[in-house]
């Protein structure tokens, strides 16, 4: 007889074969006893919650959703997935107004870039500190990112929209809050390239924040409308563009993984073409569509580091890809571990010390190598590196801005007919 | 042989372990006969822990066994006020599909009321959202009050209670032959199967209520009760797909009721007669397993994608009415025998038939006899009086009480156990340490159950605590378990043997339905205790199993018999 032939119900816990290969390689294991692990508070946990709510272990908060669990699961168990939607679904929890705060990006973010001459120094001065860390319990430690006085959005606008209709090719842009709000320099080393390369650039229709931070907070009625709203906006984009790219690796997996699987956002119209920039880069070089010519006299040392979500998109190969085509880049792939912070959950006060415990082994090889920057895909690695490390941290593609010869890469792409 | 000195006769001495056999010791025990109850295996070995769990509101046979059906609902209702840890109120519904006669639908209800059941029609819209997983398809529902109960608990809290009132249990102890005393019989011998010492027993009345074994019992004693074994199979999922029962609205038929019950959920049952001489080795079929899956998926279509992590099946005991010899009239309700007036052999009686929801009915019935018998005129209290772990809090309040960390574990354990929860040392990371993590049983709850609950191996640490049933069926939790029942008993070669046993008596169940992820596991599985733990070696390359372990620990309990 023809039943059991897929003996995997929807609820994806049923493939756990207890191997406990997830709570190994959980960062919060070893520096968080209060946390059960991912074995126990996913699928284990996960059975006991379907006999009675009340199992709900509210120590799930500790969970940073790093996906390392799923990242080396054999039996393809989306561990943390199991736990943030059991967080969404059980939590009695009620996110309190710094968590708002911190998941609002985009209102945050907004306003902040319009007060950032005042903002910054205020947010950065000791007083203000002490405030936000008795009143909000946002660690006093932390650094926070400080605001552009201009948003990406508004620059691009301003200064680069009208030259865009001008390439044949054409692909999106997802810029993401930290772009826009806190580092346009990120977006604009992104148009530079594209444009180098022979494509131009459009920006997601009144682009939403992914929402990664409203999930993690338990804020799932707003995420699913940023959601609604953003895989309609991709839609149309995709209509007229090769792919949606991003240069975060954050965005990137929250659009395309989180969405059908915290939200049940339905993006199966978008997903394949919501690209990191690295992947779809790297894939037209190596498909021989492109190509990019490098300043001679650019030298550097860097030490790239893989963010968990990049890891658990399975793309950092592109990053280290991209960097490696670089002569005078001189790279060291730093061992895979996860830096700590995990978007939001490394402001909150009572974070902080596991927070900065985990990332310790990171730290201390960044220190040991001592590199003149830092290269990462994920903007909340990046603080979280250069606040503990004191080291410069930039995105890849950056670096590869950076290092572009920009006239010659023109000159290359057009003389090819590329 | 020898007689055991210091035991004059005891009031009554009851044969079996199950439900029935636990339920009379309780009930002879609190009129306040001295008791003494023999067990072959340990507790609820045999029917009593092989069906649904099914706490039955009697809904099931309204239409056409209506005495059945009045029992069913007057002890539903009692148990859930006396065994309220062992019992959950999940509710049932009766689901009539398309395939169904829809006008069945009117005779149930009037049937289900008739018997004082409440049963009340649902709009089928309105069951989907109170069970999703139900057949979306459906075109009637009844909601009746269906439970699920835990027979192991059930039964444990029944000896629990006896020994309380001054019972002996001995385990692992089988009746050989009856003593006669010209037509009366007036003891047992037994034999120990562990120590293989043999012993009598002197008692005024024998309670046969060895299930499906009884028939075999008292041909000892040249009776001859006619029994028909029907054999049951039941398929478990590896976790809930539904949090009520679901039953078909139609005559009782195979694979018709799915029953959650505490981490899992049951479809069962088919029905097969099978000879007498094979009831100790009850085997599922393959078509036995496509049965109950493709009539399971007409339930609850989702049991189609569910992993299930075993296969079982028991015996159910019904007896030919002693005029139909051919089983054409067989019973299912209680059948209490008097060998006396029946058969001419004096201080033997049987209780027999019924199920599990009875069986508080049958031991008050088998005792009101024995009771008649001896001239006691005490009055059965069982119906009201609460089994141990249901006299004070409930497992809910008890969790309500819980929100430190760690608290599941506890919460777990109140389940289990009930009030008795409270004295499972909780105290120390140590304590908190899990040893079954798919029904998260700590190590407190473990040492608990050893030093009270009368465990002698792991498949009695099972029955217990649910060590070793979830979905992993052993993997992680077994060789821990083993490792303290090493520790308890001071004998680390019993352990791995035992722990042998467990593991073999593990595959049996998964056998069945070894595919998918229930097959890679026990791959894995296998890793662990034949790689890892080196276990794949035969015990007789091993020099260290011959030794046999004297009794070192504490909890080798005396000597040459397993009294409890």
């Amino acid at each position: 007889m023809n039943v059991q032939t897929n003996n995997v119900s929807e609820n994806n816990f049923e493939q756990c074969i207890k191997c406990t290969i997830c709570t190994v390689y959980c960062p919060v294991v070893p520096v968080n006893p209060l946390y059960p692990g991912p074995k126990q508070a996913g699928p284990d946990g996960e059975r006991l919650r379907l006999k009675k709510g009340v199992f709900f272990d509210e120590a799930l908060k500790y969970c940073l959703n790093c996906k390392r669990c799923e990242v080396v699961c054999p039996s393809g168990v989306r561990v943390g997935d199991i736990i943030q939607s059991a967080r969404l679904k059980y939590s009695k929890h009620k996110p309190s107004i710094r968590d708002m705060i911190l998941a609002s990006t985009d209102l945050v973010g907004s306003t902040a870039t319009k007060m950032a001459p005042i903002v910054n120094p205020v947010v950065s001065s000791k007083p203000a500190k002490a405030l936000m860390d008795g009143i909000l319990k946002i660690d006093h430690r932390r650094t926070f990112p400080a605001y552009a006085s201009e948003t990406f959005e508004h620059w691009f606008r301003k200064k680069a929209a009208p030259l865009q209709s001008a390439f044949a090719k054409q692909v999106g842009y997802f810029h993401g809050c930290y772009v826009n709000y806190n580092y346009p320099k990120l977006g604009q080393d992104f148009v530079k390239i594209m444009n180098a390369v022979g494509y131009g650039v459009s920006l997601v229709d009144k682009e939403k924040c992914c929402g990664v931070a409203l999930i993690s907070n338990g804020m799932k009625k707003t995420a699913k409308k940023h959601a609604a709203h953003n895989t309609a906006a991709i839609a149309g984009l995709l209509g007229r563009c090769e792919a949606v790219l991003s240069t975060s690796s954050t965005c990137t997996l929250t659009i395309r993984d989180e969405y059908p699987h915290l939200l049940g956002t339905d993006n199966s119209a978008i997903r394949d073409g919501v690209l990191l920039a690295v992947k779809f880069l790297y894939s037209l070089v190596d498909r021989g569509e492109i190509r990019l010519v490098f300043r001679k006299d650019f030298s550097m040392t860097a030490a790239y580091h893989a963010p968990c979500h990049l890891e658990k998109l399975g793309w950092s190969i592109f990053s280290i890809g991209l960097l490696k085509m670089i002569p005078g880049l001189k790279l060291t792939v730093l061992d895979s571990n996860c830096c700590g912070i995990a978007g939001t959950y490394g402001f909150k006060k009572e974070n902080y010390e596991v927070s900065q415990s985990i990332g310790q082994p990171l730290f201390e090889q960044i220190r040991s190598l001592s590199p003149d920057v830092v290269a990462t895909d994920c903007e909340t690695c990046k603080w979280q590196i250069e606040m503990s490390t004191g080291f410069k941290v930039m995105n890849p593609v950056s670096i590869l801005a950076e290092a572009l010869d920009v006239e010659a890469t023109v000159e290359e792409n057009k003389k090819a007919g590329r | 042989m020898k007689t055991v000195s210091n035991d004059s006769v005891y009031d009554v001495i009851i044969i079996g372990g199950g439900a029935t056999g636990a339920g009379t010791a309780r009930d002879c025990a609190l009129r306040g006969l001295k008791v003494l109850l023999i067990e072959r295996h340990d507790i609820a070995t045999g029917a009593t822990g092989r069906n649904h769990g099914l706490l039955h509101s009697g809904a099931r046979y309204a239409v056409t066994d209506r005495e059945s059906a009045e029992e069913c609902i007057k002890e539903n209702m009692i148990l859930k006020k006396i065994a309220r840890h062992c019992v959950e109120k999940t509710d049932g519904f009766f689901l009539t599909l398309p395939e169904d006669d829809l006008g069945y639908q009117k005779t149930f209800i009037e049937a289900c009321r008739a018997a004082g059941i409440e049963a009340e029609a649902v709009d089928p819209k309105e069951a989907l959202i109170a069970e999703p997983s139900a057949n979306p398809t459906i075109t009637g529902a009844v909601r009746v009050p269906d439970g699920s109960v835990d027979p192991f608990r059930l039964t444990s809290a029944n000896i629990i209670d006896a020994k309380l009132h001054g019972a002996h249990i001995l385990v692992y102890s089988e009746v050989t032959d009856f003593i006669f005393d010209n037509d009366r019989v007036v003891g047992v011998k037994v034999r120990d199967h562990v120590s293989g010492e043999e012993t009598n027993r002197y008692g005024n009345i024998i309670v046969n209520a060895a299930g499906i074994w009884g028939a075999g019992i008292v041909r000892k004693a040249g009776i001859s009760i006619n029994m028909f074994p029907a054999k049951g199979s039941l398929l478990i999922f590896g976790h809930r797909v539904n949090n009520v029962v679901l039953n078909r609205c139609r005559k009782p038929a195979n694979a018709d009721i799915l029953v959650p019950g505490d981490t899992i959920c049951v479809i069962g049952t088919t029905s097969d007669r099978v000879p007498y001489d094979t009831i100790d080795d009850m085997r599922v079929t393959p078509e036995e397993v496509d049965l109950l899956l493709s009539e399971g998926m007409k339930l609850a279509p989702s049991l189609e994608h569910t992993r299930i992590i075993r296969a079982y099946a028991g015996v159910r005991p019904l007896v030919a009415m002693d005029d139909d010899p051919s089983g054409r009239n067989i019973s299912r309700g209680i059948v209490l025998l008097d060998h006396e007036t029946r058969d001419g052999v004096k201080g033997l009686i049987s209780i027999t038939g019924g199920k599990l929801m009875t069986y508080r009915l049958m031991a008050e019935m088998a005792t009101d006899l024995v009771c008649a018998k001896l001239g006691v005129s005490a009055k059965c209290v069982t119906a009201t009086e609460p089994l141990p772990g249901s006299r004070n809090d409930s497992p809910e309040e008890i969790s309500d009480r819980m929100s430190s960390v760690y608290a599941n574990p506890m919460r777990s354990s109140a389940g289990r156990h009930g009030d008795m929860a409270k004295s499972i040392s909780h105290d120390t990371e140590y304590d908190l340490s899990l040893v079954c993590e798919c029904e998260d049983v700590s190590l407190g709850e473990v040492e608990y159950a050893i030093e009270n609950l009368d465990v002698h191996n792991l498949v009695d640490l099972r029955r217990r605590t649910r060590v070793g049933m979830g979905t992993c069926q052993g993997e992680l939790c077994a060789c821990r378990a083993a490792g303290l029942l090493a520790k308890a008993h001071g004998c680390a070669s019993k352990a791995v043997a035992d722990l042998r046993n467990f593991m073999n008596e593990r595959w049996k169940g998964m056998y069945p339905v070894s595919w998918g992820e229930t097959l890679r596991e026990n791959e894995y599985t296998l890793w662990v205790y034949a790689g890892v733990c080196g276990m794949n070696r035969k015990s007789e390359d091993k020099p260290e199993a011959k030794s046999e372990c004297k009794s070192k620990g504490k909890s080798v309990k005396k000597e040459g018999n397993h009294e409890i």
